[in-house]
């Protein structure tokens, strides 16, 4: 229904636009990958499904020309925060919102159909069903979704020019949003130590993570990969992996839309965006800031107070 | 555990030209007494100090690191502390939860004329990063 929807709106704003962003099927039934639609005959092939994970509006920087690109809720972020720091023209960007009940994790998918090839799938309002020559196995979407669909506050997007279908409110509580970030603040110093030690050390700097990321924005430039200044070096050891994933945190600090891109491409299944998400639960309380929610706010790391109410002095 | 002097441990401190590179060096003309373990970098303005030098030094050997500069509103570039002032905080609150104890890392503001402060300073920040001890196994 809703896919039929965004079909019409593609075609309706498709003369306006160099090109129309969306989602088409992959080289299985289990893979969405972009379509970049410039003629009207490639509308038929667009899909709309909770596998339609990709953050699609990691695109819109290198655009030259005016585009239009169908969003989710947790893309929007990404769109907003764009606005925010003058990476994107507004007036160049055709937004076409989807409102989402959530998506699916396609390597949790896998998992629970022990990576057999997939024949079909089809979804119902709270399930998906796999097809397999073995069989045919019903998940609970719930089961499968990655974990930043467990604690969405934005279902329907925030900023959009067309919406697929009707506005969804939230129902899950704010504070599940850093509910795996304030478990981890309850361990000891040395367990987390530990925690992030065993994660990290999984890391084999393929780099996967940056180039997914939607706010990574200097790519080729990127630090981590250049010879002056000589930030990491290629010697294999926690270390050099600990810091390429600090200058990840780092240069988001205050920016990242918590989309999950990271986490999805990650192929060592490292949770990336924890120490993100850290920054972005200090950063609400030191300066009332959430990344990507309002178009007019500017990030707290590009500007300051002359008196900073909530940091106080350090005492040694 | 030996009854030996504690060794002397790697401390790196990034002081502003202005403003605790001088109060460093009044506290030296002054021939104030000092803690030995703290290592120098002068960097134009605390606002040159990016999060990552911090990181890098605990990363790579330091024991502690102190940031130093003007104190906010005296900045020499009017608004590079400003902005520090935010990234140190960030990074303050970070370390912890990486399981980089907190202590190791500290930052403030002493002006060129406050000798007296940037001994009490040094001498604290090295008592408290000796209090924990080196940070890397040799």
């Amino acid at each position: 229904m809703s896919t039929q929807k965004l079909k019409e709106i593609i075609k309706q704003v498709l003369p306006d636009v160099e090109t129309v962003i969306c989602w088409q099927e992959g080289y299985d039934k289990l893979n969405v990958t972009p379509i970049f639609i410039t003629s009207p005959e490639q509308v038929d092939q667009v899909v709309w499904n909770p596998l339609c994970a990709q953050n699609l509006a990691s695109y819109l920087p290198s655009q030259k020309k005016k585009v239009a690109v169908a969003v989710k809720g947790c893309d929007s972020r990404t769109i907003v925060q764009y606005m925010q720091e003058g990476l994107i023209d507004r007036n160049n960007v055709v937004i076409i919102g989807i409102p989402c009940k959530g998506t699916v994790s396609k390597k949790k998918v896998q998992k629970a159909i022990g990576n057999e090839p997939v024949e079909e799938v089809t979804f119902t309002d709270d399930a998906i069903k796999v097809k397999t020559p073995s069989g045919e196995k019903t998940l609970a979407l719930a089961d499968v979704c990655p974990t930043k669909c467990t604690s969405c506050q934005f279902p329907t997007p925030i900023v959009y020019d067309q919406l697929t279908g009707d506005a969804i409110k939230s129902d899950k509580p704010p504070e599940s949003v850093y509910a795996d970030v304030v478990e981890l603040e309850g361990k000891t110093l040395e367990e987390r130590k530990a925690y992030f030690a065993s994660q990290f050390d999984k890391c084999i700097r393929c780099y996967a993570c940056r180039n997914a990321c939607p706010m990574c924005v200097c790519q080729d430039s990127c630090i981590a990969e250049t010879r002056d200044p000589h930030w990491i070096t290629q010697r294999n050891s926690l270390d050099e992996k600990v810091m390429f994933h600090m200058i990840h945190a780092l240069h988001l600090a205050g920016r990242c839309v918590e989309c999950g891109e990271c986490e999805r491409v990650c192929p060592m299944e490292i949770p990336v965006a924890k120490l993100k998400k850290k920054i972005n639960k200090e950063m609400k309380d030191l300066f009332d800031y959430t990344p990507g929610v309002n178009p007019e706010d500017k990030p707290p790391m590009y500007t300051f107070n002359v008196d900073e109410a909530k940091i106080k002095e350090h005492k040694l | 555990m030996s009854e030996v002097a504690p060794k002397e441990l790697r401390i790196v401190g990034f002081l502003c030209n202005w403003c605790s590179y001088g109060g460093a060096d009044t506290a030296g003309v002054g021939r104030f007494k000092q803690p030995t373990d703290l290592r120098i970098i002068r960097v134009p303005c605390s606002g040159r100090v990016d999060p990552m030098f911090v990181v890098r030094a605990l990363l790579t050997g330091a024991d502690g690191v102190l940031v130093s500069g003007c104190h906010p509103r005296d900045c020499h570039y009017t608004d590079g502390n400003f902005y520090a002032r935010r990234r140190l905080e960030m990074l303050k609150r970070l370390l912890p939860f990486m399981g980089i104890d907190d202590k190791r890392f500290h930052y403030t503001w002493v002006s060129a004329s406050e000798g007296q402060k940037w001994q009490q300073v040094v001498t604290g920040f090295t008592n408290q990063v000796h209090a924990l001890g080196p940070m890397h196994q040799k």
